[in-house]
């Protein structure tokens, strides 16, 4: 019989990583997360503290999964403080995915502190096709680049190139992810655009794609309760990211009004990104 | 516009209001946005109720709030969250042509006016009044036990809107068609049954109640056939029109609903498992039966239960 995906099943950490002084990664045994798409999510039980959506990592090991976590909020400050032996839920992998034509060349992926997990399950896959790949690390300070060894590594060999940058300058090129951008299509041509991070960066990124007629796929997030279009708590204009997302085109960003302006908070009002 | 070509067969009267079509959108369900309303709509549902909607905005409680159990049932304590009646109304100000039913939710009578004097000059074809919240205290079902409580909201309401209200009734200690005959005399001119039924789930490796609020609601196909009695024995004695709720999923459980004596039939979770064809699929398979059947309109099958 199938596994029914919606079906909360529980996973033991069995490895930890910590990849900043508040990022961790977190690794299970869970055949259905190691076979997720690149933009899909598990939802992922701190039994008795929350319910919370979080990307899929890359894990080395055959039939795990795992999730990176940033510690911020009550749930994520609680699976940031889970260790090895401990037991959280599982629901998905839920969502659409990044998709990769066989006629890209060269492709840019960009990311914004934990919104690099995605693109680093996205970059393997793409390597795999003999694509190359730019993946531009963003991040506000040295201390809180991450991924960039393991990104390093399976990116040498010509299979393509990492480029940091942070905010203050204190590590890789000064500036935000989007000079790095800005810097890297003006010496190469590429076919596409990926990114996953702050909602902010994402909207900068598509701008300047729009002026350069690249093509865009970004990963958004929004507040979910259910992760199975239910609720309705992550609408994005007439989309719902649960569901039709996490991954909107160039076509459906440009329709949407609340991309990089608005966000709904947990009951439902919407707000203004500042 | 593309649905006006169906209503021969499938338009229906829910006392004042005129359907296109006999669905309608559970309370509770993808009920906070204007853009999906209109989504829906343009996906062919004959109408929606909103989330319940109060004075002040609701966070509700943490997650986990909605908990799959399978074969198309689920759970939920989401704890009513919603943005409050002030930004609600701003949601859909800009409402053109989607019909809208507000739910609406409250501790006291006195928050009903309130609620009614932003909502009312908008483009909203009704009320449901959310009395039966299995889940959150002095809100919904405590209120929903309470006949004096029942009788003096609806007529605080009727006195402020001239809107058709429907009363939204759910399993409770009161018999169903008890607490509704209390509903109708003071003045409701609908009855919406059922809403979610009391229920739990934990899991045993943990041995932790999944819900954060340890008890929610059950809804999906496993509360189908009570929703069915509910309305069957509803709707044979009391003359008011009944919306049918609860474990919808197929155009069969809308005739089934339909059959019991409900005039238009609301659907809920089970949005979670389809796609934008959902409604265009209950209505072509509502049609063909029609015509199998040599009926002309849907509103001939309303009750025929009632028979036996």
């Amino acid at each position: 019989m199938p596994i029914d995906i919606d079906l909360m099943r529980l996973a033991r950490i069995s490895e930890t990583v910590m990849e900043t002084s508040s990022v961790k990664t977190l690794v299970f045994k869970d055949r259905l997360g190691s076979k997720a798409s690149a933009g899909q999510f598990l939802m992922v039980w701190i039994p008795r503290i929350e319910e919370i959506p979080m990307s899929v990592m890359v894990s080395r090991r055959e039939g795990h999964a795992a999730v990176t976590v940033k510690k911020h909020g009550k749930g994520t400050t609680a699976l940031f403080e889970m260790d090895v032996g401990d037991f959280i839920g599982l629901r998905g992998p839920y969502g659409n995915r990044f998709t990769i034509s066989t006629e890209f060349t060269n492709v840019l992926l960009i990311g914004g502190g934990t919104g690099l997990v995605p693109l680093l399950r996205l970059a393997v896959n793409i390597t795999r096709l003999n694509i190359r790949c730019t993946l531009i690390i963003g991040a506000r300070t040295k201390d809180e680049v991450i991924f960039e060894e393991y990104a390093r590594k399976f990116l040498s060999d010509g299979k393509g190139k990492v480029i940091v940058t942070t905010d203050d300058g204190s590590y890789g090129l000064k500036g935000t992810a989007s000079d790095g951008m800005v810097k890297t299509i003006g010496e190469e041509r590429y076919d596409c655009v990926y990114t996953c991070g702050p909602e902010i960066m994402m909207k900068k990124i598509f701008e300047i794609s729009k002026e350069q007629s690249l093509p865009v796929q970004a990963s958004l997030e929004r507040y979910m309760k259910c992760g199975i279009g239910i609720c309705g708590s992550c609408c994005i204009d007439r989309w719902l990211v649960c569901r039709d997302g996490t991954v909107f085109d160039s076509n459906q960003l440009s329709r949407m009004k609340e991309f990089g302006m608005a966000f709904r908070d947990k009951d439902g009002q919407k707000l203004q990104y500042k | 516009m593309k649905g006006e070509k169906q209503s021969d067969t499938l338009s229906v009267n829910v006392g004042p209001m005129r359907l296109r079509n006999p669905t309608m959108l559970a309370s509770g369900i993808l009920g906070i946005s204007q853009d999906i309303f209109e989504r829906l709509y343009n996906n062919n549902i004959g109408a929606i109720v909103t989330k319940s909607i109060s004075v002040d905005p609701m966070k509700g409680y943490a997650n986990p709030t909605i908990v799959p159990l399978g074969n198309k049932t689920y759970l939920n304590a989401v704890g009513l969250s919603n943005p409050g009646v002030f930004a609600f109304s701003h949601e859909i100000m800009r409402n053109k042509f989607v019909p809208i039913v507000v739910s609406l939710v409250g501790s006291s009578e006195k928050d009903f006016p309130k609620m009614i004097s932003f909502l009312d000059s908008l483009n909203v074809i009704g009320y449901e009044i959310n009395l039966s919240c299995p889940h959150v205290s002095k809100m919904g079902m405590e209120i929903g036990d309470d006949p004096e409580m029942v009788s003096l909201i609806i007529r605080t309401i009727k006195r402020h809107t001239r809107k058709p209200i429907s009363v939204k009734i759910g399993i409770g200690s009161m018999d169903v068609v008890e607490i509704s005959r209390v509903a109708v005399e003071s003045g409701a001119d609908m009855i919406t049954a059922i809403n979610t039924v009391r229920a739990m789930k934990i899991d045993v490796q943990s041995m932790i109640p999944v819900l954060s609020n340890v008890i929610g609601g059950l809804s999906g196909k496993a509360i189908k056939p009570i929703g069915i009695r509910c309305v069957y024995e509803i709707s044979k004695v009391l003359n008011v029109p009944v919306i049918g709720c609860g474990g919808v999923s197929s155009w069969e459980d809308v005739v089934e609903y339909m059959i019991a004596g409900a005039s238009a039939v609301q659907i809920g979770s089970i949005l979670g498992n389809s796609d934008d064809t959902f409604f265009n699929r209950i209505t072509s398979g509502l049609k063909r039966y029609l015509a199998r059947k040599g009926i002309k309109n849907i509103g001939e099958i309303v009750g025929l239960a009632h028979r036996y």
